[in-house]
């Protein structure tokens, strides 16, 4: 029995963990190679990790498990998650429809939740930026907001904005807006010392300084903290349909839903793998993002020989 | 006649110096040669000292001016306050003593690093103080590529600081400034971090804008072979705090050939300002 209890979430533990390992790995800033050969050389890598940690879920389940009851129930092969998880492609109560179908809200939430985060974090850096008190007053709850366990808060942010769409953008927000609040500061506090003696030099007012100094060069930075913030913001949308029961349900219901009876095993794998997808491409998209605003310039998008 | 500067703000406007300084005798003559004063004074520090507020002593009773078409550039030891003299004509730094008078609208101030913004090209780097002074988008974009055309980097102007050598990176710094039409050049050391080959080209080439510009320039450097090379006039500074120890008039005229640097009155003028330095570091 503690074999059941135990085996799920560790494994959703780590497939939430996927958008940063397998982002790490996926060529995101690799040259634009001319050669088609050079980019199916840049894909094995991946694909080597990938075949591997299918062998070892196999190995795991196969060696771990007695009978295919119990394997089904604790930890279903790779190929039982296909067939019995997002298999039928096309049905309203079982495979991917439904799938795809507690997804939207959670993609939702999460840009949504992101695209505040985004603003209000940006704005909160620049404050901060203007002086040492202001950052002095903010940075300290910026700290917290960070430290303060969201599981621990959920029943007082039910009390304080209900347990519709509203809480879970709020959830989505303290997770996501202290990475981008902290990597744009950095970025607007290491504006070259020089490049700030040409500005004034011109005698120029503060907000241009802002828009024409200190936001570009904090650019890179500031989307480092973003795609750090697109990671979590993916896992707080999920997390909060765990302890938010109204309002339009996400992945993290339907997750949670399959993961009660033990027949339904392979589709909570389904959605676990699904939503880590999702957090996959939100990785990526900020990434390819990030490439095209600073490819010219900065040293983290030059093409690698 | 105190030119009141805050880091960041206002700027005042000063006509006044060309008149009452004209009469002006040099106060600064230290050392041998005559100091040539050529047209009207267009910088003039007098009695400048600076300490820091954490109290370092860096520059004591600095005396001189430099008018236009005139090219004076102070040798020293390392940290001996060269640089804050430059600042302090710009007002990036505000002086603890002494005058220091320049019209501050007319500044072209070319840094130690090229200090191009890395996200803009050539072009709108070159653009970057006119835009800044909020010349209108046409009217800059003419000046830009005249000075682009000046610096010959004409072909490059779409070109990422980092698609360009340390050689060409000063030429664009060396535009933006030109684009202002400065009347008045500070150099910090500008050409330090390149190859010497690299290096006296650019030397050739900022003499030859100086010839058809006619600015007033003072240039800091390390190399007394470039400041003989470009200056009207050459001053070599002690060590902190910075006093004036020599003071050189370059004997030679607006036209000098690379080969110059070869001549034996160049290498003469050469060593004593090295011996000068010697004593500057003791």
């Amino acid at each position: 029995m503690t074999t059941y209890d135990e085996a799920p979430p560790e494994v959703a533990q780590e497939a939430m963990a996927v958008p940063s390992a397998v982002g790490a790995s996926v060529p995101v800033f690799q040259p634009r190679s001319r050669y088609g050969k050079h980019r199916v050389r840049n894909l094995i890598p991946p694909i080597i990790t990938f075949v591997v940690f299918i062998g070892i879920w196999y190995l795991y389940s196969w060696s771990r498990f007695d009978g295919a009851a119990q394997r089904r129930n604790a930890l279903p092969y790779p190929h039982e998650v296909i067939t019995d998880g997002f298999l039928p492609l096309w049905d309203e109560s079982s495979g991917l429809q439904p799938i795809l179908g507690y997804m939207w809200p959670t993609v939702k939430v999460t840009l949504i939740g992101l695209s505040i985060s985004i603003v209000l974090g940006v704005a909160i850096a620049v404050v901060m930026n203007q002086s040492k008190g202001m950052e002095r007053a903010l940075f300290p709850y910026a700290v917290l907001l960070q430290t303060v366990p969201i599981l621990a808060i959920t029943p007082l942010l039910t009390q304080l904005f209900g347990d519709e769409m509203g809480v879970r953008l709020v959830v989505v927000v303290l997770i996501a807006i202290f990475p981008v609040i902290t990597n744009t500061l950095f970025g607007l506090q290491s504006t070259d010392r020089l490049h700030h003696d040409l500005f004034t030099l011109s005698s120029v007012s503060r907000s241009t300084r802002l828009r024409k100094l200190e936001l570009p060069s904090a650019m890179p930075a500031m989307m480092a903290g973003i795609r750090i913030a697109s990671g979590g913001a993916v896992i707080g949308a999920i997390v909060a349909d765990f302890f938010f029961n109204q309002g339009e349900k996400g992945i993290g219901y339907y997750i949670r839903n399959r993961q009660q009876r033990a027949a339904n095993r392979p589709e909570m794998f389904a959605g676990t793998i699904t939503a880590s997808m999702f957090g996959v491409v939100m990785f990526l998209i900020v990434g390819a993002i990030t490439a095209r605003a600073i490819r010219n310039w900065h040293e983290s998008a030059a093409p690698r020989t | 006649m105190i030119f009141m500067f805050s880091a960041r703000g206002g700027r005042e406007r000063t006509s006044r110096f060309s008149e009452d300084m004209m009469t002006d005798t040099n106060t600064s003559a230290v050392g041998e040669g005559a100091p040539a004063t050529v047209g009207d004074r267009r910088l003039r520090f007098e009695r400048l000292s600076m300490v820091f507020p954490d109290g370092t002593h860096a520059l004591d009773d600095v005396s001189f001016s430099v008018g236009a078409g005139e090219f004076v550039t102070v040798v020293g030891p390392s940290g001996c306050g060269k640089s804050t003299l430059l600042r302090i004509a710009s007002g990036l730094t505000e002086r603890t003593g002494g005058e220091c008078d320049v019209d501050r609208d007319s500044i072209g101030y070319v840094f130690q690093d090229a200090t191009l913004l890395p996200w803009r090209t050539v072009r709108k780097n070159v653009e970057l103080n006119a835009e800044l002074h909020g010349i209108p988008k046409g009217e800059r974009s003419r000046l830009a590529t005249a000075a682009i055309e000046l610096v010959n980097l004409t072909g490059h102007e779409d070109k990422f600081p980092k698609q360009l050598s340390g050689g060409m990176r000063m030429r664009c710094s060396l535009a933006r400034s030109l684009v202002l039409n400065p009347k008045v050049f500070l150099f910090d050391e500008p050409f330090g971090a390149l190859d010497e080959i690299t290096r006296e080209r650019l030397n050739d080439e900022l003499l030859s804008l100086f010839r058809s510009e006619r600015f007033a320039a003072l240039f800091i450097t390390h190399s007394i072979a470039e400041a003989v090379f470009l200056s009207t006039r050459v001053l070599v500074m002690s060590a902190r705090p910075g006093r004036i120890i020599g003071d050189y008039a370059i004997p030679f005229g607006p036209d000098r050939p690379h080969e110059i640097r070869f001549d034996a009155a160049f290498a003469e003028i050469c060593g004593r300002i090295s011996n000068d330095l010697k004593d500057a570091h003791a």
